[in-house]
């Protein structure tokens, strides 16, 4: 089964809000019942303030599901509508101590009853922007459809392109079978034909058909942008480090935050907690967004291990 | 209260007697089989003692019919390419569509290739229909490979029966019996079929064995190649102390299956008729008068599996769901669908397997729980109207969410 955090166990054992609020002004039903996973969130926010004063879930759904419906409630009562508006996916999930990657469309699905149920107040229709497909690459939670929509999108052509693009297949690239699949697909659909022996090319890289879904909803850099950049920084860090008879590895980055493996003497003792915060801030001058970094130590907590 | 293991079909527990068997082939006769010193005199003599005890078991007529490889999935995957490889002109393959996935990825696979897969429907109750099966025999079929026993609702399919419609037809049949051998008496000498799976960790033997059974004179092209071990059929040098575990553990099943037959089914059936009677919209999937006697599978529903899961295992019992969060795909198992068991439902299904380890009084302590889970998540869930205890009225209009 899945690793939970102990904040996931927490609020699936003693779910906080369960049920409908009574007298709700405000209503939001997403989800997926063939997924199975779905959530309906109601609301009771004071006309005059905007304020949420009570919310409430119901949710058909698994362990996470029913944290992060849980966790959301906590999170925005007491908010305005507006600064409701501003909680993210990844917000819930940090609530929650983490979720692995499979499951972070749970966090999602939370994110997005929210905003239906904002809309539903407001008297405006909720359109949700967001598909789901199968979990193609385990290692950094991308879909079939994401990709499928980059490979449209973007002209690409190899494996290579797509981890470019979407860092699927740029783990352990146990997925590379399946993206080749979806490439032969898609380039069938547009009348091409996916040649594996060809490898991308360095300008049809350069060419930043800038990848708009990524850019809408995280920031202006690309994942395979901020890996490198991240690691770019790292190297710079490094000599200082070593000179301490240290080091660090950037291990994974999901999201914007990176996880990183502290070594030799940094590792262990209470000064590593003190570089990773200066790693951190170094980060963030260099990159302009924020960066959370995280000891890999940390990971496993969000790591399936079944 | 010691916890409870209800996840027999998923692996079972190693028989004490299988590891004391195993335990020399570790210590002493470590020798390789084809070496010529005393440390591996004694292996030929297990490995033939064990095929014996294989043999005993499916009931078939030679020990050399035995094939011993790493596990099912790859008894499987030999199977369905030895059938292709030897017969290049046939283009077809018949299936069922509730296959485990060591044959349907297979097949998937070889549909990429150009082959024709035919993968036989069930109806709701997990059936096939043999009249629609007669009509696909052709001589353009390579193979049948259709499973003894599902895993999920542990419903039986007639193979014998299908394997004589094959066999007339001048077609090879294959069945994936990993669940089936050791739950069920079975005699394959009287029987019409070519080849057998077998997998050792369903059966109280380790893990990462299994057997091949291959019917004298049936055409095989090996998978492994490059060695003489088990007869040039599967090259690598054998997992002597496993095929001895398995031997035992053959044995072993052979003496208890009037148990599993009778002890374990009525614990299985206690189980079932305590939680169908308590509990309201709960149902046993499956065909319930063609079923393995240790598996249960029943759907709750309006309530998701892993969820249910995870407060069984927090009480300490074991099982496992057909619910798409468990696999960590978005759909529910392929076998649900196929039996078209509403999505409110195959979310919530929970599959309790036995052996002969469980007692009654573990079937009451679940049965003691059970109730209580399932009326837990009822009261989250947005089918359920927790005032009058009940299902909301339409449950699909009452709650329809935005796709997302
Ligand atoms: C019906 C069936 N076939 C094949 C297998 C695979 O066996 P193994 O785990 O030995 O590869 C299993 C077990 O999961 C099974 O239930």
């Amino acid at each position: 089964m899945w690793d939970y955090s102990d904040k996931v166990k927490e609020h699936f054992f003693n779910p906080k809000n369960a049920g409908a609020v009574v007298e709700a002004n405000a209503t939001g039903e997403v989800g997926s019942i063939s997924c199975g996973d779905a959530l309906r969130l109601t609301l009771k926010v004071d006309p005059e303030t905007e304020i949420i004063l009570e919310s409430g879930f119901q949710t058909f759904g698994c362990g996470s599901a029913i944290a992060s419906s849980s966790v959301l409630t906590e999170i925005i009562k007491g908010m305005t509508l507006d600064e409701a508006l501003k909680v993210t996916n990844q917000d819930i999930a940090d609530h929650l101590e983490g979720l692995p990657p499979e499951k972070m469309h749970c966090s999602v699905m939370g994110r997005e009853a929210l905003q239906a149920a904002i809309a539903n107040y407001r008297g405006e229709e909720w359109r949700d922007d967001h598909e789901e497909g199968a979990l193609v690459c385990k290692c950094f939670a991308i879909d079939a459809v994401m990709i499928e929509e980059m490979v449209w999108a973007n002209k690409l052509r190899t494996v290579e392109d797509v981890t470019n693009f979407t860092k699927a297949g740029g783990g352990c690239a146990a997925c590379h079978e399946d993206i080749e699949a979806i490439l032969e697909k898609v380039l069938a659909e547009k009348g091409e034909k996916f040649d594996p022996s060809i490898c991308s090319k360095p300008e049809d890289k350069q060419k930043p058909a800038a990848p708009e879904k990524i850019a809408a909803v995280k920031t202006p850099l690309t994942n395979l942008q901020r890996i490198k950049k991240i690691e770019e920084v790292l190297e710079s860090l490094r000599p200082a480090l070593m000179a301490d008879g240290g080091d660090v590895e950037l291990v994974e980055v999901i999201g914007n935050t990176a996880y990183v493996n502290m070594t030799g003497a940094c590792n262990g003792c209470q000064m590593a907690a003190m570089t990773i915060a200066g790693i951190q801030q170094r980060l963030m001058e260099v990159m302009g967004e924020f960066i959370k970094v995280v000891p890999a130590s940390e990971m496993s907590k969000l790591v399936n291990i079944a | 209260m010691s916890d409870i293991y209800l996840d027999n079909n998923a692996t079972t527990k190693v028989d004490r007697a299988v590891v004391d068997a195993m335990i020399p082939y570790f210590l002493e006769q470590y020798g390789n089989p084809s070496s010529i010193h005393k440390f591996a005199d004694g292996v030929a003599r297990g490995l033939k003692q064990a095929r014996q005890q294989v043999q005993a078991l499916i009931g078939c007529e030679h020990d050399s019919e035995i094939i011993f490889t790493s596990c099912g999935t790859e008894s499987n995957t030999t199977a369905i390419l030895s059938a292709i490889k030897c017969q290049p002109n046939r283009k077809e393959i018949i299936t069922t569509m509730v296959e485990h996935p060591a044959i349907l990825g297979v097949c998937d696979q070889l549909e990429k290739d150009g082959y024709t897969i035919h993968r036989l429907p069930v109806d709701k109750c997990g059936r096939l229909n043999l009249e629609s099966y007669k009509r696909m025999l052709s001589e353009n079929v390579a193979l049948v490979t259709v499973m003894w026993a599902n895993n999920e609702t542990g419903t039986i399919f007639p193979v014998i029966e299908m394997a004589e419609l094959a066999n007339a037809a001048g077609v090879m049949f294959h069945t994936d019996a990993v669940q089936a051998v050791g739950k069920i008496p079975m005699m394959l000498a009287d029987t019409k079929i070519d080849m057998l799976s077998i997998s050792g960790h369903k059966l109280h033997a380790p893990k990462g064995i299994g057997v091949l059974y291959l019917r004298r004179g049936t055409r095989y092209r090996a998978l492994l190649r490059g060695g003489h071990q088990e007869r040039g059929r599967r090259a690598g040098t054998e997992n002597t102390a496993s095929i001895v575990g398995l031997g035992k553990a053959c044995e072993l099943a052979l003496q208890h299956i009037e148990y599993e037959n009778t002890k374990v089914k009525a614990m299985r059936d206690r189980l079932e008729r305590g939680i169908v009677d308590e509990i309201p919209h709960s149902f046993v999937t499956g065909d319930l008068n063609n079923r393995l006697p240790n598996t249960t599978d029943i759907a709750f529903e309006y309530i998701e599996g892993e969820s249910i899961l995870m407060l069984l295992n927090k009480a300490g019992i074991a099982a496992s769901s057909g619910s798409a969060c468990t696999s960590g795909s978005l759909e529910p198992s392929h076998v649900m669908r196929a039996m078209d068991i509403p999505y409110t439902a195959a979310h919530g299904t929970i599959r309790f397997s036995f052996s002969r380890y469980n007692t009654m009084h573990e079937v009451d302590e679940v049965l003691k729980v059970m109730p209580d889970i399932v009326a837990t998540l009822r009261k989250l869930s947005p089918y359920w109207d927790a005032q009058t205890n009940t299902p909301v009225a339409n449950p699909e209009q009452a709650f329809a969410p935005t796709y997302s």
